[in-house]
C-alpha cells in the first residue's frame, strides 16, 4: 500500500462544485418541469438559470484544465480489460478479487469508468449545455424588445434536456453506488475529498512512467491473478 | 498550477475592472414612476363655456344647441361625423369576404342581435339626434349630439326610445354652459351599459367604474391615478382609439397598454419575454365582473311566454334577471376566471345575410384569428358570451327580429310576442328573405377582456398557468408549455431507468454485503 496524491486541488474543486450543481440544477430542473413544488416556481426557475451558468464557467475551466494539464488523455476509451472491469463488477467484486486495473495518477480510470466518462463529456453534458442554452435564449430581451430564436416550437428542444436530465440522474444514483467498491467502501470518496488515496501496488509507481507500459503491467497482473485463481 | 491561478485571476479582474468601466451610470427613472408623476398632474380648464354670450338662453330643441357649438367649433362636427360612434361602421377587412363596413349597422350580436328596424330604441346610444333607418340623419349636421359625450353638469339624459334625443325634462342651458372634457360618465352611460343593462354585454366595463377603488381598476383609482377613459382611448380629431372586435376585424387604431408601459416594463428578463406571446391583460386581468355581475349566456327561444296575457320578468335572489318575456333568459356570473384565446389583432365577422354552413354547431358571430405559430398573436382573455338565437332553417340565415315599435300591431316582438311576424318584418327591412319557418341556434361570441386591470399583486403567478393540472391555459394546447406539458414517453421511461439504476445498485449492494458474510 502505498499513499499517493491522485486528485489535485482544482480536479476535487472542479468535481464537487459540478456534483453540487447537477444536484440543484436536477432539483430545480424537475420543478420547472412541474414534477413537484418546493422552491415556488419562478424562484426554481431563477436558480436553475443561476446554477446553470455556473455550471458552464465551471465547465469552461475544466476543459481549459483538461487540455493544459493533459489529463483530457485520462479519458481516452480503450477496450483492453473492459470485459476484465466487467467481470469484476458481474462477479469478482462478490468473491472477493482484486480490481482488474491498478489506479495511478497517470491512469485513474479504469477502462468502464474512461468510457462512461467520456459519454458524459462529449455527449450528455454538451446536449445538456446547448440544449439549455436553447431554453434560455429561446426568447431574450433586447432593449425595449423581445428577440427569439427562429425556432418552431420549444417542445423538442425541452424533450431533449428533459430526457438528458433523466440520463444524468440515472448516472448519479450508479455513480454515487460505485464509489463504494473501492478498497474500502470509503476510500474512493476519502480520496475525492482529500486527494490521497491507498494505491494497491507498491511497485507500481516505477513502472507508471508511461500509460501504455502500465496497461501492460496491468494485464501481467490481470494473467497472473487469474492463473491463481485455477 | 501557480502560473495558471495567476493568468486566471489577472483576467477576472480585467473582467470585473472593465464591466465596471463600460456599464451606464445614468439614473433613469423607472417607466411607472414617469406615468405617475406624468398623471398626477390634472389639468387646469382653460375655458369657462358658462361665460360666452352664445350660450346665455333657453334652447328649445337640441339641435340649436349643436348649431350654437358649430358657431365657435366650425368644423368639428366634420370630424364627428367621420367617425364610426356616428356612422355606426368603419371600413374593414374580413378575410374572405373582402372590405366590408363593420358596425351595429350590419352585425349581429347575442344580445339584442341587431339594430335595424330597432332604431327608435337603440339610437338611445347614438350620438345623433332624430336617428331613422333610411339614414337621413346622418347627414344633417346639427343632429350631432355634442353633449352626450361633453355635457360636465351630470344631468344629461337621453331619452327612452326617442331615436337618440335628450329626455324632454334636460336643461339644455346648464349642460351647453357646462361643457368640458368626457370623463368616465360621458362615455360610461352609454358603454357600461351596453346589451340592455349595466355590464350586461363586455364584463369588464360596469357602473362602478363610474367611482372605482383600488380593487375595481388600478388605473381608475379614484385615489390613485384617477384615469379616465379618455386617458388610454387617445383621441384626435374625434376620432377615439381602441376597439372592440365584437364589431371590428383589423389590427388598426388600437389603445394598446405598450403604448405607455413598453413592451418590457418588468423588472424580471423572463416576465419581459412573455410579452411576446402573452398580453399584459392575459396575467393583469385575473379575473372579470369584479364590482357587478355580467350575463354569460341569453336564451332568446323562451322569449314570449306570458302570465295573465301580460309579459313578466323573474329576478333571482342576488337581483339578477332569469327571465323576460321581451327577451329570454339570461345566467349571470361575478368575478369569472375568463377563457384564453390566441390573437392577433384581426377577426372575423358574421355579417347579416351570411349562410350558416354547420348547423350542427354554435355559430362564432366574430371568431377571433390566431395561433401559436403566428408571430403576431398573444394570448389573451376573453368572455365568451353564448346564446341561443333565431334563425331561418331553410334559408340558414339568422334572422333580425323587429323587436321594437311604439305601438301594438306593427308586428314588433317586444309588442306583439310573435317571431313569425317580427320576424317577416325584420328580414324585410334590411331587404332578406324569410321563409316563414323559424328556429334558434346556439352562438357564440369572443370578448376580449381589457378593462379593469388588477393591483399587481392580484396578478396572475407562474404557476396559474404552469402547471400539470388546472392550468388556466389547458385549453390552449398547440404549443409546448413548461410545468404543464411532458411527454409521457420520456417521463415514464426515464422515471423508469432511475428505478432499475437503483434497484440494480441495490441488488449489487446486497450480494456484496452477503458474499462477503458467507466468507467471513
Amino acid at each position: 500500500m502505498k499513499t499517493v496524491y491522485i486528485y489535485k486541488s482544482f480536479e476535487r474543486f472542479w468535481h464537487w462544485t459540478q456534483a453540487f450543481l447537477i444536484f440543484f440544477l436536477a432539483l430545480t430542473g424537475f420543478e420547472v418541469h412541474g414534477s413537484y413544488s418546493f422552491f415556488g416556481y419562478e424562484n426554481a426557475v431563477i436558480f436553475h438559470s443561476y446554477a446553470a451558468y455556473a455550471l458552464i464557467v465551471v465547465i469552461v475551466f475544466a476543459i481549459f484544465w483538461h487540455f493544459t494539464t493533459g489529463e483530457w488523455r485520462q479519458y481516452i476509451p480503450t477496450t483492453k480489460f473492459l470485459k476484465a472491469q466487467l467481470d469484476f463488477y458481474i462477479l469478482g467484486i462478490f468473491r472477493n478479487s482484486p480490481h482488474p486495473t491498478k489506479k495511478s495518477v497517470l491512469s485513474k480510470l479504469n477502462p468502464l469508468q474512461r468510457l462512461t466518462y467520456l459519454e458524459l463529456k462529449i455527449m450528455v453534458i454538451p446536449v445538456m449545455v446547448i440544449s439549455g442554452l436553447f431554453y434560455m435564449f429561446y426568447r431574450y430581451t433586447s432593449g425595449d424588445n423581445i428577440g427569439g430564436l427562429d425556432i418552431e416550437s420549444l417542445e423538442t428542444v425541452a424533450l431533449i434536456h428533459t430526457a438528458g436530465a433523466y440520463a444524468l440522474m440515472a448516472f448519479v444514483v450508479v455513480h454515487v453506488y460505485l464509489i463504494t467498491t473501492g478498497h474500502s467502501i470509503l476510500t474512493n470518496l476519502k480520496a475525492m475529498m482529500t486527494g490521497y488515496e491507498d494505491v494497491e501496488d507498491e511497485n507500481e509507481e516505477n513502472n507508471n512512467e508511461e500509460e501504455n507500459k502500465d496497461n501492460n503491467d496491468n494485464i501481467k497482473e490481470n494473467e497472473k491473478v487469474e492463473n491463481e485463481k485455477h | 498550477m501557480r502560473k495558471f491561478i495567476i493568468v486566471l485571476s489577472v483576467i477576472i479582474v480585467l473582467v470585473i475592472a472593465s464591466f465596471n468601466i463600460f456599464s451606464d451610470k445614468t439614473f433613469r427613472p423607472s417607466q411607472e414612476v414617469i406615468l405617475k408623476a406624468k398623471y398626477s398632474e390634472k389639468p387646469a380648464k382653460v375655458v369657462d363655456h358658462s361665460k360666452f354670450d352664445a350660450l346665455q338662453k333657453d334652447f328649445n330643441r337640441p339641435q340649436d344647441v349643436t348649431a350654437t357649438c358649430i358657431t365657435c367649433h366650425n368644423k368639428r362636427h366634420v370630424e364627428v361625423m367621420q367617425s364610426s360612434h356616428w356612422n355606426w361602421e368603419r371600413p374593414d377587412y374580413i378575410e374572405g369576404k373582402g372590405i366590408v363596413y363593420l358596425g351595429k349597422k350590419n352585425i349581429i350580436n347575442n344580445y339584442c342581435i341587431g339594430t335595424q328596424s330597432n332604431t327608435k330604441s337603440c339610437a338611445k346610444c347614438h350620438i345623433g339626434f332624430d336617428m331613422t333607418e333610411n339614414g337621413v340623419s346622418y347627414t344633417d349636421s346639427t343632429n350631432v349630439d355634442c353633449l352626450v359625450c361633453h355635457d360636465q353638469s351630470n344631468s344629461y339624459v337621453k331619452g327612452a326610445n326617442l331615436s337618440g334625443t335628450p329626455d324632454p325634462g334636460v336643461d339644455l342651458r346648464k349642460v351647453a354652459q357646462s361643457v368640458g372634457k368626457p370623463t368616465r360618465d360621458n362615455c360610461g352611460v352609454c358603454h357600461f351599459y351596453g346589451g340592455g343593462g349595466n355590464n350586461v354585454k363586455h364584463g369588464d366595463l360596469d357602473n362602478t367604474m363610474f367611482h372605482p377603488g383600488r380593487e375595481i381598476d388600478i388605473h381608475m383609482d379614484e385615489a390613485g391615478p384617477n384615469l379616465v377613459c379618455i386617458d388610454c382611448h387617445k383621441t384626435e380629431n374625434h376620432q377615439i382609439t381602441g376597439k372592440v372586435y365584437s364589431i371590428a376585424s383589423i389590427s388598426t387604431e388600437r389603445s394598446n397598454c405598450e403604448d405607455c408601459h413598453t413592451s418590457t416594463p418588468h423588472e424580471s428578463e423572463i416576465l419581459n419575454e412573455h410579452t411576446l406571446k402573452v398580453a399584459c391583460q392575459t396575467c393583469h386581468i385575473p379575473i372579470y365582473s369584479k364590482g357587478t355581475p355580467t350575463n354569460l349566456d341569453w336564451d332568446w327561444s323562451t322569449a314570449g311566454r306570458l302570465r295573465d296575457g301580460k309579459p313578466y320578468e323573474d329576478i333571482d335572489s342576488l337581483g339578477n334577471h332569469i327571465y323576460k318575456s321581451i327577451k329570454g333568459s339570461f345566467t349571470y356570473g361575478k368575478n369569472i376566471e375568463p377563457d384564453y384565446v390566441w390573437f392577433n389583432g384581426t377577426a372575423g365577422h358574421y355579417v347579416l345575410g351570411d349562410k350558416i354552413e354547420d348547423t350542427t354547431k354554435a355559430v362564432v358571430l366574430n371568431p377571433l384569428y390566431g395561433s401559436y405559430s403566428d408571430k403576431n398573436s398573444k394570448i389573451i382573455p376573453v368572455k365568451i358570451h353564448t346564446a341561443n338565437q333565431i334563425f331561418d332553417p331553410i334559408t340558414k340565415l339568422l334572422i333580425l327580429p323587429h323587436l321594437y315599435a311604439d305601438n301594438v300591431g306593427d308586428g314588433a316582438f317586444w309588442k306583439d310576442f310573435n317571431w313569425n311576424s317580427a320576424s317577416e318584418k325584420g328580414m324585410k327591412t334590411i331587404g332578406l328573405p324569410y321563409s316563414g319557418k323559424y328556429s334558434f341556434i346556439k352562438t357564440e361570441m369572443y370578448w376580449p377582456i381589457n378593462h379593469q386591470v388588477a393591483p399587481k399583486e392580484e396578478s396572475l403567478t407562474c404557476t396559474n398557468c404552469h402547471q400539470r393540472e388546472n392550468s388556466r391555459l389547458a385549453g390552449l394546447n398547440d404549443f409546448y408549455l413548461p410545468g404543464r406539458d411532458y411527454s409521457d414517453f420520456i417521463d415514464s421511461s426515464g422515471f423508469l431507468v432511475i428505478i432499475l439504476s437503483f434497484v440494480g445498485v441495490l441488488f449489487h449492494g446486497l450480494l456484496r454485503i452477503y458474499f462477503s458474510y458467507k466468507q467471513k
